[in-house]
């Protein structure tokens, strides 16, 4: 049987954005449809009904929800090529601190840099500036959080980048300023098709966030 | 073999799912209580990042967050596995795994909150064990790991106690039996399984901890 390969996504989501890269960077051949997220679509409330989210991969009629588990069972699953995690069980629980450390604070910290104003946008944008620089030091002198080649972690945290110029934009920082080491980082993932592909265009994305801003009644 | 030590504290649900998984295993290891309100120097050089325990320190290397602890254990002493080995079969129950981490925070939630902020916690506890009824309990017998407990039943054991001892604290009912018979049947499963049922937090004793922790809370709140 061929193997059935589906994406529901949206385009701007982050999450979905590193399910682009990992089946990017294993070459597979997939279907990608485009959630419209005022307005889901049956096969969405289907495949994910307990949180009617995207990404969600479907495998051969099968869904698997949540961007990470998806990044491993792609990982697991077309393990032939570009190996995502690291081998070694300690290396192994070190990505998956750092991805699971992505989740917790970029998406909820970034968010309230463009959704609020004033002080509390002052104290966003601090919060957003420590968690960059922290991932940074784990980054320290190596090309990717992965070592020689992008790994999990790369995966996990650079669809982020493609938020950076919005949140530069609403909160009027440089994020390269102060951390040029994680920028020359992204810049280096950039150069890889898988990444290059699976970005939109960070212009693109902030007329999404004022749009967003507008609907919200954020100025 | 390298030595293995565990920081915890005696009331975390966290600190129990290693604990636990340690012992499935047959692994031994150094337990080492931790005060949270004074953090000693080895738990903040382990976990600079959150300060948090759990916290798994093998061969004198240290691995944080519960799950990823879990998912270490399950790689290093294959012994009675915590995890299918199915690839898909593991997405699913890493999807309910962190389905259930998220939904821990409600503990947190409702032991902080008063009045309104209570009540939506209350909401949210109610969502959350109708899509353990109808969704995560659906085709589970005895456990969510089959005969035997797994990683997802470990996961889901905040509801299994902690939330007796939340409502005890609270006074309030929130899990009716007759409700969720597919949730009230998993957790006398769980609770009677033999390793649960000798590692759990004393109730009693957990009920004054919290109560005071909460008077105290509520008294600063207001002052």
């Amino acid at each position: 049987m061929a193997e059935e390969v589906v994406l529901l996504d949206f385009w701007p989501s982050p999450f979905g954005m590193r399910s682009r890269i990992a089946l990017a960077e294993k070459g597979i051949k997939y279907e990608h449809k485009e959630e419209d997220l005022r307005n889901k679509s049956a096969l969405l409330l289907q495949m994910n009904p307990v949180h009617k989210k995207i990404p969600v991969l479907i495998h051969n009629g099968k869904p698997v929800c949540e961007s990470l588990i998806q990044v491993q069972y792609i990982d697991e699953v077309w393990h032939d090529k570009a190996p995502l995690l690291p081998s070694d069980p300690y290396q192994k629980a070190t990505a998956r601190f750092w991805a699971d450390y992505v989740d917790k604070k970029i998406y909820e910290v970034g968010g309230r840099v463009w959704k609020t104003k004033g002080e509390k946008q002052a104290t966003a944008k601090k919060e957003l500036i420590e968690t960059l620089k922290l991932l940074e030091k784990e980054l320290g002198d190596k090309p990717y959080f992965g070592g020689e080649s992008l790994g999990y972690v790369d995966v996990a945290f650079i669809p982020f980048y493609s938020w950076f110029y919005a949140l530069e934009k609403c909160g009027n920082f440089s994020i390269e300023a102060e951390c040029p080491k994680l920028i020359a980082w992204a810049k280096r993932c950039m150069q890889k098709e898988s990444v290059a592909k699976s970005l939109p265009d960070q212009q693109k994305v902030y007329d999404f966030i004022l749009e967003m801003k507008k609907h919200f009644g954020i100025e | 073999m390298a030595v293995v030590k565990l920081l915890g504290t005696w009331f975390s649900p966290y600190g129990h799912r290693v604990i636990w998984a340690l012992k499935l295993k047959g692994i031994l290891y150094e337990y080492i209580e931790e005060d949270v309100r004074n953090k000693s120097p080895s738990l903040l050089q382990y976990n600079p990042i959150h300060k948090q325990v759990p916290v798994l320190v093998h061969g004198g290397k240290p691995i944080c967050e519960s799950t990823v602890i879990l998912q270490y254990i399950d790689e290093i002493w294959p012994q009675n596995p915590l995890l299918p080995a199915d690839p898909y079969d593991r997405a699913v129950a890493l999807f309910w795994i962190k389905f259930a981490d998220d939904k821990g925070l409600l503990m947190s939630k409702l032991y902080r909150g008063n009045g309104e902020e209570q009540q939506a916690a209350v909401k949210e506890w109610l969502e959350m064990l109708e899509v353990m009824e109808e969704h995560a309990l659906i085709g589970v017998k005895k456990f969510f790991g089959g005969d035997e407990i797994n990683m997802v039943d470990i996961a889901f054991s905040f509801v299994a106690h902690w939330l007796g001892i939340l409502e005890d604290v609270l006074g309030l009912e929130i899990f009716k039996p007759h409700k969720f018979p597919r949730v009230s049947s998993w957790i006398q499963n769980f609770k009677s399984s033999p390793i649960i049922k000798d590692n759990l937090p004393d109730a009693d004793k957990m009920s004054t901890f919290l109560k005071r922790g909460r008077e105290m809370m509520l008294t600063s709140k207001s002052n």
